[in-house]
Parts: structure tokens; C-alpha cells; sequence
């Protein structure tokens, strides 16, 4: 039987219960409301890799006390692609400004639509023509303002080299690398020397930077994809082909062993546009020896450099817009250039005595301002990327790895890779 | 059922006015508080089963029923609903190479992973039935691995297990054995997998066969042990027979989550698309799902593959569900 007290305490009970579900939902309701009591907003600026924003992060949450920025940061691009790509089809969750890498610029701007507009004629100027023209969609809004630019040096481990016999210095080091030629084959002098130590990071890294010097990688100039062009097969047979050479780390970018291997004298050289220089010195903590020449093989090419968007399903776009701007701004991002080395796509920024002057301790001093303008000012090349761009280089890195890593035979994996290509749809 | 429905006349009795003297043996009119009784009596154990029907219905039945609707459209994550396409979906699913060769790498994780678990764990629990000293701790500590977050697992495992600095080759090479390509290497990175997998799950599994163990009937050990049954033999001839239930229930749960391992593989692969290798070595059919959906964006192909591993599991808990009755019928008059 029902007495009078047992219900009123199941009442009670239930009444909590309710009260806690209720508590809950608006708990994680609440979760991404960012304008607080005191009437600050708070702007998260999600980012890869290095940008450099930490020290810029702080001076503007010192100075301004109405808008707060919060830094949101992934590991790598394709983690944060997956992350974007899910939650634009969501329609939240995503941070008020989201860092793109460049070779994406294209696939984002086809979902234009998700995205503010940044259009500000203002700003008219600020970056380079090709740089501003990536950012720009085909109905000439800006969907982002771009923040670097990776001309391509070569970095390498002078200590290394020594041990080597080659030479060490890098305007001598420089002349070994005039053409892709010469690079392999100072490469098989150096593995001979140190059979250990291979000569470059990745087969995948490489294979991207090389891909920086071809017009049409993966589509042609109308965005019909073509992967089957003589150009891409060279670039594909030319990596594939320096595996039995010993060149290659045969170890996949941006993996584990990939970054034990910068402590464990895995490899002698590496591809290194601007914003590289700041990963190596992340992950070669307590080793000496790094240093850049001012030689990039075949000529110039330009790997990654971002961009920051913000996604109209964020609650304060003019302030995220606001954060985006100023943090584009030529005078920060020779800051995030002193701090990461990624190398600003600002006009003004890249003639400022600040960048120009840029030495880094970490790569035995190297002037860092005037290689890398030097690297920027030998881009002939701007390689047509279309909305698959980034998709079909993930297969191509992935059939590079295959062959790299020994699961498959170059032919095999190229007619994989073909497969994986038609199967993007 | 179709013989009694015309004896019954039920047709006939709903068509005619209600005439409730003519029944035998029942009060002409049964009082209304009696009537709202048996009706309480009747439904009420429905209505309190219900809100996990109605729940089930809304997150379990709505969710596979839109995602079959899906399948048979053209369907892109960003750009929404497009065509209706039939089985196309299924058919490029199909003829995907990967699609087999992650179904098999599927079935061999969880083949390497379930069956020593299974193994060990049903070993480990006739141990720990001991009277030992310190009895809970020791109880406790084989749960300690299921605490810990799976992704946190297969960060460290991803390490230990790294093809050419990892501490468990650096092991191996200390014993004169060449390192393993455990990242490219298809049964080691599945053998590496599984080891996660059995970190994390034996002794979860243990103690559930413990619980199961405590209920055997102790008197029954001890007239096996007059007849002269060694602890091996009494293991084996008494408690598994006697914990078999458990042991369904156990195989049963590991099947379905072994089938849908996810987040190991994809933690474990190194290279940056995360599809398992770069061959696919240790790629799982709930990680081509992903990749169909999140990264080629495609969740028509996405859904149509989700629908496919549902069928597959459904397979698999039918072969279970025949063998069990095999092991059933075998055990004699149970």
C-alpha cells in the first residue's frame, strides 16, 4: 500500500530527477554560449601545426578587454579537416574563426555559403595578388584572409653532413641542390657515407613538394580531374623510384615514428617551406646542427600557407572577423614569422625590416628573412588546385606510402591510387 | 491459430450487441473497479516496460530505419539529399576492393582478439576463484586496463608498438629478433590491434566469469575431489560446463564489439588520412564507413556499408546463435 509519505518522497525523487535531466541539457546547451556576464565575448581561433599565435594571443587578450581570443589547437590538417568538414555538416560545434590549409582553400570555397564573408576593401592590398586571388571565391567574395605563405628552402643537419664529409656551410651546401639531380645524387654520396641516416624525411613530404613545381598536379585548368598526366606519373616514378636508393626515411609524414626520428638521426635533409621551420625546431629539441639553405631543387615552389575563415554558424561573426583581421595584420604576422618562421602573404609585412632582418638562433643563425624572400622571389609556378585538390593528394601521398613503406609495388599502387581517385566520385 | 478462429466465432460476436449474461460461471455485470483492475493487472507490466521501447524505438529503430532511407540516395554531407539511386550504393560498396579486404581484416582482429581474450580471461577467473590473500585487490586490479580511455590506450600502444623506435622492437632486438613492421606488416598490425583490445577487455570479461563462478554449488568440487578430479580436470569438467550461460553472454558482447572496433585501429595508424595503413592493412569496416562519409563525404556509400555490417552482424549472431545450441544439445540434458 501507498502511504502518504512514500509518495510524497517519490514525488521528491522524481522532482530531482527532472531538476538533474533538465540541469543536464541546459549544462551542455550552455557549453558554447561564449558571451559571459560581464559582457566580455570570447573568440575561439582554431589552429594546426604552428602559427605562431600564442605570443600575438596574449597581447591582444591584454589589451582588450570586450573581446577575448582563446586558442583551439590540433595536431595536424587532416585532423582538423575531418573535425571541419564534420561539423559544418552538423552545423555547429566549430570554433568563431577555423584555420584552412591552402591546398583546401578550393574544396572550402565550395561550400562558399557556410562561410562569412570577410569581403573589406580595406583591406584591399594587403596580401599578394595570388595569395588574396586563393582566398577569393568565384563570385568575388573573400571567404579568407590569408595568413603565410611556404616558399620552399631545403633544411638540413650540418653536423650531420660533416660526418658525411660533405660540406657544411650553406651557401656551399646550396650548390649541391641546383636541380632535383644533383639533390639525389648528393643524396647517394651521403648514404654511402652514413647508411643509417637517410637522406630525406618522407617520400610523402617530398612528393608534395616536388608536386609545387607542376601546373596541372591533378586537374587541368577547368578543374576536370586528370591524374594520368606525364607530369604527376614523373613525379610518382622519381620518389618511388629513390626507395631501393636507400633516400628515403621510408617512414610516413607527421606519424610517430616520423617525429622519433628528428631526435634519432633519421634522416639528413628535408623540404622546408617557411612554417616547417617551426615544427622541426618543436621536435628536435636537444639536437644541434639544423641550418637552411637558400636553395629549393628545380627552382622555386610554394607549399601550404593557410587561411583564416569564419563559419557563418558561429554566434559573433563581426567580432570573429574582427580577431581575423587583426590577426592577418602585416605587423602580427611578422611576429608569428619571428616566432614559427611561416612566412607572412602580406605585402607589406614581407618588406618590413623586422621580417627582412630575421635571423634564427635555432638554424645556426641562419638569416631566415632573407632566405626565405629569396625562396618566395623564385616561385615561377602556382599549381592549378581545384575543389579536389586536397583530396586526391591524401591518395596520392597515401600510394607513395605504400610503395615507401614495401606493401606494394609502384605499379601496383599507382593503379590503386587511380581506383581511389575514381571512387572520390 | 487459423482452426480456432472460426470455432470462436469471433467475427460474428462483434457484430452482434454485447450480451454478457449468456457467458457462464461470471458476475452478469462485473463492477467497474474490478473490470479497471484486471485491465491495471493486463497492461500495467506493458506501460512499465514502455519507456525503454518507446526510447528504443526513437534512438535504436528511427536512426536504422533513416540511415536504410539513406542508402538509396544520393546523399553528400554537406550538400544534403539528392537522387534516389536503388542499390547503386550497395552495388559501388560491393565492388570496392576495400570494402572485402576490410571486412576481412574485421573478422581477423576479431578472431585474433576474442578468442585468447576469452581464453585468458576464463583462466584468469578459475585463479582469482582461489582463496587468495588480499582477495579484492587483486579482483579489483584486473579491472584496472577497462578504466582507462580506449583512445589513451592506443596512443600508447601506437607507441610502443612505432615499426622502427618502438620499445616493443627495441625489445625484440635486444633478443636478436629484426624489428616487426607493425604498422605495415597486415597480421602483426592486427596481432598489435588485438593486443590493445585484450588489454583493455580480459579482465573485464574475468570478472564476469568470477561472478558466474561463485554460484557453482561448491559441494560439487568436493565429491569430484573424493572421486579423485585433479584441479585441471574439475576446471574443466565442472566449472565451464556449469558457467556456460556466462560464457554466451560474454562471446555474444564480444562479437558485436569486436565487429565494430574503431577507435584502436584508427588511433593506431600513423599516416595522416587515418583510413588503417596506407594499404589498408588494418583498416575495419566501421572505419570505411567513416572514410565514405567524412572524408570522401559521401553518406549514401556511407550508409549503404553501415547497412552491410548490420547484415554482417546479424549473420554472425545467427552461426552463435546455432553453435551455442549445438554446445547446448552436446552437454546432455540441460
Amino acid at each position: 500500500m501507498q502511504t502518504r509519505k512514500t509518495r510524497r518522497v517519490r514525488l521528491a525523487t522524481s522532482a530531482l530527477l527532472a531538476l538533474t535531466l533538465a540541469s543536464t541539457a541546459a549544462a551542455c546547451g550552455g557549453g558554447d554560449d561564449d558571451a559571459s556576464s560581464d559582457g566580455t565575448t570570447t573568440i575561439s581561433v582554431a589552429t594546426f601545426n604552428e602559427f605562431g599565435y600564442e605570443g600575438l594571443i596574449d597581447e591582444w587578450n591584454a589589451s582588450h578587454d570586450d573581446i577575448k581570443i582563446k586558442q583551439v589547437k590540433v595536431g595536424t590538417w587532416d585532423d582538423a579537416k575531418a573535425n571541419l568538414f564534420t561539423k559544418l555538416a552538423a552545423g555547429s560545434g566549430l570554433s568563431d574563426v577555423e584555420a584552412i590549409e591552402g591546398d583546401a582553400m578550393p574544396a572550402i570555397m565550395a561550400e562558399s555559403d557556410a562561410f562569412v564573408d570577410l569581403t573589406d576593401p580595406e583591406l584591399d592590398g594587403r596580401w599578394l595578388d595570388w595569395k588574396a586571388a586563393a582566398g577569393t571565391n568565384s563570385d568575388g567574395q573573400m571567404i579568407g584572409y590569408g595568413t603565410d605563405v611556404g616558399p620552399e628552402g631545403i633544411c638540413y643537419r650540418a653536423d650531420l653532413f660533416k660526418r658525411a664529409g660533405l660540406p657544411t656551410d650553406r651557401d656551399e651546401v646550396a650548390k649541391l641542390m641546383g636541380t632535383w639531380d644533383d639533390y639525389f645524387a648528393t643524396g647517394d654520396t651521403f648514404v654511402k657515407a652514413m647508411p643509417d641516416t637517410a637522406w630525406y624525411d618522407s617520400s610523402g613530404g617530398l612528393a608534395q613538394a616536388m608536386l609545387n613545381q607542376v601546373a596541372n598536379p591533378f586537374e587541368t585548368d577547368d578543374a576536370t580531374v586528370d591524374v594520368e598526366n606525364p607530369e604527376l606519373e614523373a613525379v610518382y616514378k622519381t620518389v618511388t623510384g629513390n626507395v631501393d636508393r636507400g633516400l628515403s626515411s621510408r617512414i610516413a609524414q607527421w606519424g610517430d615514428d616520423w617525429t622519433a626520428q628528428f631526435q634519432n638521426d633519421g634522416f639528413a635533409t628535408m623540404a622546408c617551406p617557411g612554417w616547417m621551420m617551426g615544427i622541426i625546431e618543436g621536435n628536435s629539441e636537444g639536437v644541434d646542427g639544423w641550418d637552411i639553405a637558400n636553395v629549393f631543387p628545380g627552382g622555386g615552389g610554394n607549399w601550404g600557407g593557410s587561411f583564416l575563415t569564419v563559419p557563418a554558424q558561429g554566434k559573433h561573426p563581426d567580432e570573429a572577423k574582427e580577431v581575423a583581421a587583426w590577426l592577418t595584420a602585416p605587423e602580427q604576422q611578422a611576429k608569428a614569422f619571428k616566432a614559427v618562421g611561416a612566412f607572412p602573404s602580406q605585402v607589406e609585412a614581407q618588406d618590413s625590416p623586422e621580417v627582412a632582418e630575421a635571423v634564427n638562433p635555432f638554424f645556426n643563425d641562419a638569416p631566415i628573412g632573407t632566405i626565405t624572400a629569396d625562396r618566395a622571389a623564385a616561385i615561377t609556378v602556382q599549381p592549378f588546385k581545384g575543389p579536389k585538390y586536397s583530396d586526391i593528394l591524401t591518395a596520392f601521398q597515401a600510394a607513395v606510402t605504400r610503395v615507401d613503406d614495401g606493401s606494394k609495388d609502384p605499379d601496383a599502387s599507382w593503379e590503386q591510387f587511380l581506383a581511389d581517385v575514381e571512387a572520390l566520385g | 491459430m487459423s482452426t480456432q478462429l472460426p470455432i470462436r466465432g469471433g467475427d460474428i460476436e462483434e457484430m452482434s450487441p454485447p450480451r454478457r449474461g449468456d457467458r457462464p460461471g461470471r458476475p452478469a455485470t462485473p463492477p467497474w473497479r474490478q473490470r479497471l483492475h484486471r485491465i491495471d493487472y493486463r497492461l500495467s507490466p506493458y506501460l512499465y516496460i514502455a519507456p525503454f521501447f518507446l526510447l528504443f524505438l526513437v534512438i535504436g529503430m528511427f536512426p536504422l530505419g533513416y540511415t536504410a532511407w539513406v542508402s538509396v540516395h544520393d546523399w553528400s554531407l554537406l550538400g544534403g539529399k539528392g537522387d534516389f539511386v536503388g542499390l547503386a550504393n550497395y552495388r559501388e560498396v560491393l565492388d570496392n576492393p576495400y570494402f572485402t579486404k576490410q571486412l576481412v581484416n574485421t573478422i581477423s582482429i576479431f578472431l585474433i582478439s576474442s578468442i585468447p581474450q576469452i581464453l585468458i580471461a576464463l583462466a584468469l577467473a578459475g585463479l582469482l576463484d582461489n582463496q587468495l590473500r588480499g582477495r579484492t585487490v587483486w579482483r579489483m586490479s584486473v579491472l584496472l586496463p577497462f578504466v582507462v580511455s580506449p583512445v589513451a590506450v592506443a596512443i600508447i600502444f601506437g607507441s610502443l608498438f612505432g615499426d622502427r623506435y618502438g620499445l616493443v622492437n627495441q625489445v625484440l632486438g635486444a633478443v636478436g629478433i629484426d624489428n616487426i613492421a607493425w604498422h605495415t606488416n597486415r597480421l602483426a598490425s592486427h596481432v598489435a590491434i588485438a593486443s590493445m583490445v585484450n588489454w583493455r577487455w580480459t579482465g573485464y570479461n574475468a570478472l564476469i566469469f568470477l561472478a558466474a563462478m561463485q554460484a557453482v554449488p561448491r559441494d560439487l568440487y568436493e565429491s569430484a575431489s573424493i572421486d579423485g578430479a585433479g584441479r585441471v580436470r574439475q576446471f574443466v569438467s565442472i566449472t565451464v560446463p556449469m558457467i556456460r550461460p556466462t560464457m554466451i553472454f560474454v562471446i555474444i558482447t564480444s562479437t558485436i564489439g569486436g565487429l565494430q572496433i574503431f577507435a584502436e585501429p584508427r588511433l593506431f595508424d600513423e599516416t595522416t588520412t587515418r583510413n588503417g595503413g596506407s594499404d589498408r592493412q588494418f583498416g575495419t569496416i566501421t572505419m570505411l564507413v567513416y572514410d565514405f562519409g567524412w572524408q570522401l563525404r559521401d553518406l549514401g556509400r556511407a550508409s549503404a556499408t553501415a547497412w552491410l555490417l548490420f547484415l554482417v552482424i546479424c549473420l554472425f549472431a545467427v552461426v552463435n546463435l546455432i553453435l551455442i545450441r549445438r554446445i547446448g544439445s552436446l552437454g546432455g540434458d540441460r
